[in-house]
């Protein structure tokens, strides 16, 4: 009863529930992972200690858990650009894909001094996705074509695609690409001796600078301003005289883009070379899961991913030391989800038995 | 009457005195009770109703007679809908009683309010347009024998109530095939199939024509002289005066007052409404029209509606300072012209000009920057993006221009400055100018983009339908402006399909038929009679 006063309260004072949400979520989330540890017969208590030594017990774990975080900070921020056109990218995990490989064949291929050739690789990672993206937005705006429907096929056509790719061109032993050349790496000595020895790149702050650029792009420019519009009421921005059809397919490359850059932070930093995948990496449909948890703005996305990002690259210590299996990171982060799409429908229950109706007359 | 005993008094004198005295308060009291025992068939007292702190309903009093249109006046939230939804079982109110024929109810949702005798005429109709008649009146509560559908009793009862409230309906006919009109009797035919003594209408002659809004209230006082109780919400005096008993005002959530129809006129109407004095009546100055502004030749536009051309061979001319009216029946081509003038719809053949210069080939943008100012039909789907801010959508039109953006980055202090001080210029209610305008009334929103559209000071203001669903004090604030707007030299098209408000503001007009315009009138020397038949295509035929 109380609980749903505060709930009613803070809501009001808040006037958006999107950030209430989210927190509530996390802690359901928590608690219902919980109860799930308890069920299986752990200790949940030990579980989330064992949780926090994974992320926060040494620098080198905290530096695998950024890492872990940068390329679904790409991914989220990918997915919420698109919704903000009112375009829902289920593309990321293709376009990231693609944007893995460019740069991990540019960082093989073309030699250049590394102030050079990080940034190309990064820019034709960032090329590839785009044209990847721009494909189903094009559909879309000139015939009408669902993009979910296309992106979800475009994906397979990159798994399978670049998969045949490594295999003709690149192929190196054990299902994998060659080895990227040291230039091209984003790896940074003083980076690996700082979190004593984790694969934490230079990625992760192109990361933020990018979080900050796209809320820049959108909040601050006349071009975020239309794709804004088009995607909020496509009619306004008809009415406005803005061409809808031309923001579609910007606001999808764009967002093919960044998940793009966030398959070049896999293949220049992380791995440093590109595996025959014989599944989706995870990342891009982790991504829709980031930018719903964030609300689609940048900050949330940042936090959100960081969150993800961090909680999965504990998994493997909580499971060594509480013995509790590794999956339930996954367990956790759908609950959290589903609480973050429920949220909506659970609190404005709880708000409408308290207030007894709607915000708004 | 059973307390006072008069034996034991009668004995003395002193006591024959008391006794009738007595006698006289008894009566008294009777005839107090006999006051208050009027047949109410609807009772709300003392109804209270807030929203998150905001009040709607501010212990609302409202008691509906058996057998009367009793109309609920108010502007736009006042705080009628909220109370009808409170009656209908969408709200539970705060605190206050509902009485429904002298005993207390609790009304929970709208199936408990529907078992209780009480049915809405929603202003948008709740219809399958894929369905007949009889299929929409029956969904929800089938009629079966053995498990089938049994139409043939549905249909039955449905012609027994349409031909005793004489409303003329067929209960085969197809929903998509029948006029706005039929299709709010078929609406109606609903409310009473169910069973309702008790028929609140909300706002419903929004969508109707002249003759179907006489005929409309024809239907109510059948109904009124049947027993049923109608419950009228409206903000329309004239209506008022023509069909309801008695009104309740409502203003800022609270009973005004409740007063017999034919005891007030109208401006005492509007002034308890508002609660200030307004006069609609607008006596203008007569129009001083200069060069002409907006020039349409021979324009033709045949693809957009597929069953006949919507434009077709249409001539038209706009002079500065004047207001010129397009009157018409809605769908003879009214917002194909405006698309077309605004560049939204490419026509097939045909001339604009604008000042001189021709706009076919211009892009909607072009246009909007050679000065034509436009307040869309829809304000919500095309006027405003209403989950933008107040001041992003006061950019709307401009967002690319100096000083609100350079080099395409916006500069948001300039734009909160000029936000705040249209607000100010035009009265915009807002608490913030960072708020999302969705959460605006419909006055205000209206304002927002009539501050956006004549501050950019254009040529040729194109207004369509400007004052659907405002209230009075808006609508008042709406001519107003227009009125300015051209006595200031600008060229205005006005297009509406309340023929009052044509009449009213036009210097000229123009009636649409067909995709054509069939003829030009002049607005001071209009007769009635004449333009409705015009409007009819009585010309044509």
């Amino acid at each position: 009863m109380k609980f749903g006063k505060i709930i009613a309260g803070l809501t009001v004072k808040w006037q958006s529930m999107q950030i209430l949400i989210s927190i509530l979520a996390i802690l359901f989330g928590f608690i219902c992972s919980g109860l799930i540890i308890w069920l299986s017969g752990h200790s949940p208590l030990e579980g989330i200690l064992a949780l926090w030594v994974g992320i926060f017990g040494s620098p080198q774990a905290f530096g695998e858990a950024l890492r872990m975080a940068t390329p679904l900070i790409f991914a989220g921020l990918s997915v919420s650009f698109a919704y903000k056109t009112g375009l829902f990218n289920i593309g990321v995990e293709g376009q990231l894909l693609v944007g893995w490989l460019v740069s991990v064949w540019i960082g093989y291929a073309v030699q250049l001094p590394s102030i050079f050739h990080i940034p190309f690789a990064i820019f034709t990672a960032w090329l590839a996705g785009m044209a990847w993206g721009a494909v189903p937005g094009f559909l879309k705006a000139f015939y009408g074509v669902n993009e979910v429907i296309v992106t979800i096929m475009m994906n397979y056509i990159a798994l399978y695609v670049t998969g045949d790719f490594i295999r003709r061109f690149l192929f190196a032993d054990g299902e994998k690409s060659h080895a990227i050349r040291p230039s091209a790496s984003l790896h940074f000595s003083w980076l690996t001796e700082w979190t004593n020895g984790s694969r934490f790149h230079i990625g992760f702050f192109l990361a933020i600078f990018c979080c900050v650029l796209v809320w820049f792009l959108m909040q601050k420019t006349t071009f975020g301003y239309t794709l804004r519009a088009s995607g909020y009421n496509r009619y306004a921005a008809l009415y406005a005289g803005m061409s809808v059809k031309r923001n579609i397919i910007l606001s999808m490359a764009i967002a093919g883009g960044l998940a793009g850059v966030g398959g070049a932070m896999e293949g220049l930093g992380t791995f440093g070379f590109m595996p025959i995948q014989s599944a989706f990496s995870g990342i891009g449909f982790n991504g829709i899961a980031v930018a719903l948890l964030g609300g689609g703005e940048p900050i949330g996305i940042f936090l959100s991913a960081c969150l993800f990002g961090s909680l999965q690259s504990a998994a493997p210590t909580m499971n060594f030391q509480t013995g509790i299996p590794s999956e339930l990171i996954t367990v956790m982060i759908a609950l959290i989800i589903f609480f973050v799409a429920a949220g909506p429908m659970i609190y404005t229950k709880i708000l409408k038995k308290y207030k007894g109706g709607r915000f708004f007359r | 009457m059973g307390l006072f005993h008069f034996g034991d008094l009668a004995m003395s004198r002193q006591g024959r005195g008391e006794c009738i005295s007595l006698f006289l308060i008894c009566i008294f009291l009777e005839l107090c009770r006999g006051e208050a025992i009027v047949d109410y068939v609807i009772e709300m007292l003392d109804i209270h109703k807030s929203f998150a702190g905001v009040v709607a309903n501010d212990r609302i009093n409202l008691q509906i007679k058996k057998g009367e249109i009793h109309a609920l006046l108010g502007e736009n939230g006042a705080g009628k809908s909220t109370l009808m939804n409170i009656l209908f079982g969408l709200y539970r109110p705060d605190s206050g009683e509902i009485k429904i024929r002298g005993k207390k109810v609790k009304i929970n949702n709208p199936k408990a309010a529907s078992q209780l005798g009480i049915g809405m005429v929603h202003q948008h109709f709740m219809l399958i347009s894929d369905f007949t008649v009889t299929e929409n009146l029956i969904l929800g509560m089938e009629p079966s024998k053995y498990g089938f559908l049994n139409k043939q009793k549905a249909i039955k009862e449905i012609e027994r109530i349409s031909k005793r409230y004489k409303l003329h309906v067929d209960p085969y006919a197809k929903i998509e095939n029948i006029t706005v009109g039929m299709q709010q009797r078929v609406e109606i035919l609903k409310v009473l199939y169910r069973g309702a003594e008790v028929i609140i209408f909300d706002e419903p002659t929004a969508v109707l024509m002249p003759q179907e809004i006489s005929e409309l209230i024809q239907i109510m006082k059948r109904l009124a002289a049947e027993g049923k109780s109608i419950i009228l919400i409206t903000h329309k005096l004239k209506e008022i005066q023509a069909a309801a008993d008695r009104v309740t005002v409502i203003r800022d959530g609270k009973s005004i007052q409740t007063v017999a129809v034919h005891q007030v006129t109208a401006d005492e109407l509007a002034a308890l409404m508002t609660g200030r004095q307004i006069k609609l009546q607008m006596n203008h100055k007569p129009a001083n029209p200069k060069k002409t502004v907006l020039q349409i030749r021979d324009l033709v536009v045949s693809k957009h509606n597929y069953k006949h051309p919507s434009l077709h061979q249409l001539n038209l001319e706009v002079r500065q300072g004047e207001i010129v009216g397009i009157a018409g029946v809605d769908g003879n081509g009214q917002s194909e012209l405006v698309e077309v003038i605004t560049g939204m719809l490419k026509p097939d053949s045909g001339q604009i000009l604008l000042n001189g210069v021709d706009m076919i080939k211009k892009k909607t943008r072009e246009i909007t920057k050679l000065g034509v100012g436009h307040i869309p039909q829809d304000r919500l789907k095309y006027g405003l993006v209403p989950d933008f801010t107040v001041e992003e959508n006061m950019i709307l039109q401009c967002y690319d221009t100096s000083p609100y953006s350079r080099y395409g980055v916006i500069n948001s202090k300039v734009i909160t400055e000029k936000t705040k001080e249209l607000i100010h210029s035009f009265h915009i209610r807002t608490p913030s100018t960072t708020i999302p305008v969705r959460t605006l009334s419909g006055g205000n929103q209206q304002k927002i983009i009539i501050a956006r559209e004549l501050d950019r000071n254009p040529d040729l203001v194109i207004a369509v339908q400007p004052t659907r669903g405002l209230d009075i004090g808006a609508i008042a604030f709406v001519y107003q402006e227009l009125l300015q707007v051209r006595d200031a030299g600008k060229a205005v098209l006005l297009v509406s399909l309340e023929l009052e408000e044509i009449r009213q503001l036009s210097d000229r007009i123009a009636v649409i038929f067909e995709g054509q315009i069939v003829d030009m009138l002049d607005a001071r020397s209009v007769d009635e009679q004449y333009l409705g038949l015009l409007m009819a295509g009585g010309k044509r035929l």
